[in-house]
């Protein structure tokens, strides 16, 4: 009956469970194993096994990835409105000319945590939340691949968080910019501990990431549901994997700058210096080369979420599938060649110009292409008007905007005039809001009924979206021209013969609206999870695994592992072998499966929740608080991370012992 | 303050070369704009509605799946046809800003400070060498040749009317080459993130004439005027004895300081503390008592000094034309 009860003799009665050592050893005893036939005992046993006991520990053991990548969605999201809210503090200060709202020093606090918060608390985790929640529902598997890792990441990623605005409530709010261009986040001109919070933060923020897409990678490549073929892998897949694939090769490269500044601030290296050898440029090429492909991390999980959007309301199977993938990995490359148009105006050398900007532009070629085939389906699909797919209507109109603005940007006479102007403010706004909080608006709408069980009201929702999209275009477009008329960023304010007021007014208004809709999106989701309309598992008719499950999702995710032999696996009808059983019931166990055929290969043993994850993350705080303020710290310190680590990966011998009995008896 | 500081209004060759390139990128994008909008509207608009339950069509259509690819693979020829024109618009305008003729050129070393402009002019003479703070002037139809360095952070040189920007980087030199053809007042503005008053670091370039620019050059070459009345006398004293001398130099005065602007011809500018203030009688006394009130955070202390001595200096300054 199934595909893997062949490749996995079902008799396995000796078997030991691994980590469920609360439970006594039941040594001969017929195991509880899962499968479509396994009957309702084995059920309710493997959805005791995966649900996580109430409790303080418990709750700061988990490492369920829905569990996780919810906490990581939500907490990314409290970020947004935080970051949110500095943005319109900042509209307001500059509606008017010389405007006392706030001061110098306070601005610069404000537009450095609005980017470092938008950047790196919200942008890459909430996109990194969403494929952990969802990546190994799509795949048909039941956690991903290193969840204690995940877990840990999570706690770093919120105890960053928090310290970085503790920091800022308490005055000692980094005020260099997200960019932190030395020398003036140096020594020397960096006065007081800001920059190195700055520092530490980027430190965490980014091992956070790096760990994340770890798991996400190995989980794409290595926990598919049988059948899954990288031929079948749906779109929003390849987008986290792509991304996943990014982090890895951009990520240390910021985490390396960042802590040679560290040095220089901390124990007097001169590695950025140019009165002592040092170079202040290598500084900004170190940082876009990190920062350009992050724009695209936030970017191209967000045309995963369009592709998985577009295909279940147009009531077709996407037009392209392949061109689209070959664009989204297209698109990877060419992000990492792009980085010097960040530096057009520090004297970049001819023939490097012309290559960047040669660059930048055919980076356009990919996602014109994945745009023509989204309009191609569109337009020969049946259309279902909800909220998700106006929204990634609304992103069609925005991107599009900030795509063609990101063409004049690439060319590098252009750039020389608009470069660290308002027209570079409305780029990146139109491209990070439409590239971005569009369809993850789409996806939330779209994902809240299977997290929740509840469907969020399709009417609020479309108030919500008509008011964002007049909202981003009223507080954004006049951007473009403030920054044609002379307007520098990052000015705290402006003359009145300047003639910028009007246009600043206008985009301070628009910034309200935006705020409404923001509440209003909040109102939404804290009414629906009462009052909401009840989910079906598939509430809108989508063809992807994860609408097979019911809403919300059992812990276990699957009750069997599904075999897919299609890229819409509910659309299609299914092959001969449609489940693998044999699994234990009694411990979290998974199938992994071959990385580009998807055969089933071994059987794979997830870890227990334990606590050590928390624990290594707040010895990880400690050693980094406790270097922020003292070099000795900075030593000394690694040695309460280096104990949890041990303690995290301590050998446990009977744990030793089973698994072998496992490995000889399978 | 005043003076014309907006991209689509050059005055030299550079920044009408860069507004043409800009003209065509604009009327380049509105058109794949408006065109993707079209199509996608009609798309919407014409495409049959369905609801949830309406059942997925999963298998192709051979003959409309050929017509979708045939649309999409014109649109993706077309736009890349039209990046290449661009592109090739981008490196010619590139190359016309690159090419200016510099013979006859004027040079200038600009420098960057926290926050303010320093210019001095004929570096490498030093008999005809001086230096001006804030407020530069050039000769129009000549071109100008700056060397740009910088003394603490990284500032940008910009004048949008005039050409693009250049960074200013501690431990690097640069340069950039400008001509203005048409007399007139631009104002600039730092254009990088430097630090508290970076919203305060405005740099007026005033072309004139070339006549105008001569007897405006004799003028900056001699040593500051002597002071004319009792009050300007009283100003100066006052200026050589507190601690404006620590840090101001006024050619021919005990004042010889080198950490701020040269003020030997202050009076003759049009705004004070790099376009913060516009340079009157009574706004150069209010900054000189209290100038963190209004650029909090700039280097300057406040003077401590009676309200008649405040007056006293600010006319001594005043007539430093």
């Amino acid at each position: 009956m199934t595909a893997a009860s062949g490749a996995f003799p079902s008799d396995a009665g000796s078997r030991t469970r691994a980590r469920e050592r609360s439970q006594p050893k039941k040594g001969g005893r017929q195991r509880l194993r899962d499968g479509a036939g396994a009957g309702s005992r084995a059920a309710a046993e493997l959805e005791r096994t995966w649900t996580d006991k109430p409790g303080v520990i418990s709750f700061l053991s988990a490492n369920g990835h829905k569990t996780i990548g919810l906490r990581f969605i939500v907490t990314a999201l409290c970020f947004f409105g935080a970051a949110g809210v500095m943005g319109g503090l900042m509209r307001h200060q500059l509606a008017t000319a010389n405007s006392h709202l706030v001061g110098p020093d306070f601005y610069n606090q404000l537009f450095t945590m609005h980017g470092t918060t938008m950047m790196f608390l919200f942008a890459v985790p909430v996109m990194q939340g969403f494929a952990l929640y969802l990546v190994p529902l799509m795949i048909g598997t039941r956690n991903t691949a290193f969840p204690r890792m995940t877990a840990c990441a999570y706690w770093l990623y919120v105890i960053g968080g928090l310290l970085l605005f503790g920091a800022f409530l308490s005055n000692t709010g980094p005020d260099a910019g997200w960019f932190a261009y030395v020398p003036l986040a140096g020594p020397q001109y960096g006065i007081g501990k800001r920059v190195d919070v700055w520092n530490m933060l980027v430190t965490y923020s980014e091992a956070t990431g790096l760990m994340v897409a770890v798991d996400i990678t190995t989980t794409i490549l290595k926990l598919r549901a049988p059948g899954m073929t990288l031929r079948h892998m749906p779109l929003f897949l390849w987008a986290s994997l792509v991304t996943s694939v990014m982090i890895i090769f951009a990520m240390p490269m910021v985490m390396l700058a960042a802590n040679l500044v560290q040095f220089d601030r901390m124990l007097g290296t001169h590695f950025f210096n140019p009165a002592e050898g040092g170079d202040a440029l290598l500084w900004q090429h170190l940082f876009w080369f990190f920062g350009h492909p992050e724009v695209y991390f936030i970017f191209i999980p967000a045309l995963g979420f369009i592709s998985a959007v577009i295909p279940t309301f147009a009531r077709r199977p996407m037009f392209g599938h392949d061109a689209i993938v070959l664009s989204l990995i297209a698109t990877g490359f060419l992000s990492f060649g792009l980085w010097v148009h960040h530096m057009f105006a520090t004297n970049v050398p001819e023939l490097g110009k012309s290559f960047f900007t040669a660059m930048s532009f055919m980076i356009a070629i990919p996602t014109a292409l994945q745009l023509f085939c989204w309009i191609a389906t569109i337009a020969s699909g049946r259309l279902v008007m909800k909220t998700p797919l106006l929204f990634v209507l609304g992103f069609f109109f925005i991107l599009l905007i900030g795509g063609l603005t990101g063409i004049m940007l690439g060319s590098v006479p252009l750039d020389l005039q608009v470069h660290d102007t308002y027209f570079v403010v409305a780029h990146l706004h139109y491209v990070l809001i439409g590239g971005a909080v569009f369809p993850l608006f789409a996806a939330i709408f779209y994902w809240f009924p299977k997290v929740t069980g509840r469907v969020l009201s399709d009417r609020l929702g479309k108030w919500q979206f008509w008011l964002f999209f007049i909202g981003v275009n009223l507080t954004f477009f006049p951007l473009h021209i403030l920054g044609l008329a002379g307007m520098p960023r990052r000015i705290y304010t402006y003359a009145p013969e300047t003639g910028w007021g009007f246009l600043s007014f206008l985009s301070a208004a628009g910034q309200v609206i935006n705020d409404l809709s923001m509440l209003l999106f909040a109102f939404n989701v804290a009414r629906s999870l009462f009052k909401g309309e009840r989910a079906p598992a598939d509430p809108w008719g989508g063809g992807t695994l994860e609408w097979s499950v019911s809403s919300p999702p059992p812990a276990c995710n699957f009750f069997a592992l599904p075999v897919v032999s299609s890229r819409e696996p509910l659309w299609t009808p299914p092959g001969n072998v449609t489940h693998v059983s044999g699994l234990s019931a009694e411990i979290r166990e998974g199938l992994t499966t071959t990385v580009i055929d998807a055969l089933p290969d071994t059987r794979y043993a997830y870890p227990a929740p334990e606590i050590w994850p928390f624990v290594a993350s707040l010895a990880v705080t400690a050693w980094l608080v406790w270097s922020i303020w003292s070099v000795r710290g900075f030593a000394w310190g690694l040695i309460l991370p280096a104990i949890a680590f041990f303690a995290w990966y301590w050998p446990d011998k009977k744990e030793s012992i089973e698994e072998i009995s496992w490995e000889t008896e399978p | 303050m005043n003076g014309i500081h907006d991209i689509r209004l050059p005055a030299g060759p550079q920044a009408a070369a860069l507004f043409d390139l800009w003209t065509l990128m604009l009327i380049t994008c509105t058109g794949v704009f408006v065109a993707i909008i079209v199509v996608l509207a009609v798309a919407v608009w014409r495409a049959p509605r369905a609801t949830a339950k309406t059942l997925p069509d999963a298998d192709a259509h051979p003959r409309k799946e050929t017509m979708l690819k045939r649309s999409v693979g014109f649109a993706v020829a077309t736009s890349a046809v039209l990046l290449f024109v661009l592109l090739f618009a981008s490196f010619i305008a590139d190359r016309a800003i690159a090419t200016l003729p510099l013979d006859d050129a004027v040079h200038i070393d600009l420098i960057g400070h926290q926050f303010w402009w320093e210019a001095r002019y004929d570096p490498s003479d030093p008999a005809r060498s001086f230096a001006t703070a804030n407020e530069m002037h050039v000769p129009v139809g000549r071109p100008v040749l700056m060397t740009l360095r910088a003394d603490d952070v990284i500032h940008s040189f910009w004048v949008p009317s005039l050409a693009g920007k250049k960074d200013l980087i501690p431990g690097r030199t640069s340069t950039i080459a400008f001509r203005a053809d048409r007399a007139g007042i631009y104002r600039g503005q730092c254009a990088e993130f430097c630090g508290y008053q970076h919203a305060h670091m405005a740099l007026i370039v005033v072309a004139d004439a070339p006549a105008d620019y001569e007897r405006w050059l004799v003028v900056q070459r001699q040593p500051a005027r002597e002071p004319s009345t009792a009050q300007e006398r009283r100003g100066r004293d006052l200026v050589e004895r507190a601690s404006c001398a620590m840090c101001h130099t006024i050619s021919g005065t005990a004042a010889r300081g080198r950490r701020a602007p040269d003020l030997s011809h202050v009076g003759s500018r049009s705004s004070l503390a790099a376009g913060t203030l516009e340079n009157t009688a009574a706004s150069r006394a209010h900054w000189i008592a209290d100038p963190q009130s209004y650029k909090p955070g700039v280097d300057m202390p406040p003077l401590a000094a009676a309200p008649a001595d405040l007056v006293a200096i600010s006319a001594y300054l005043g007539a430093l034309q």
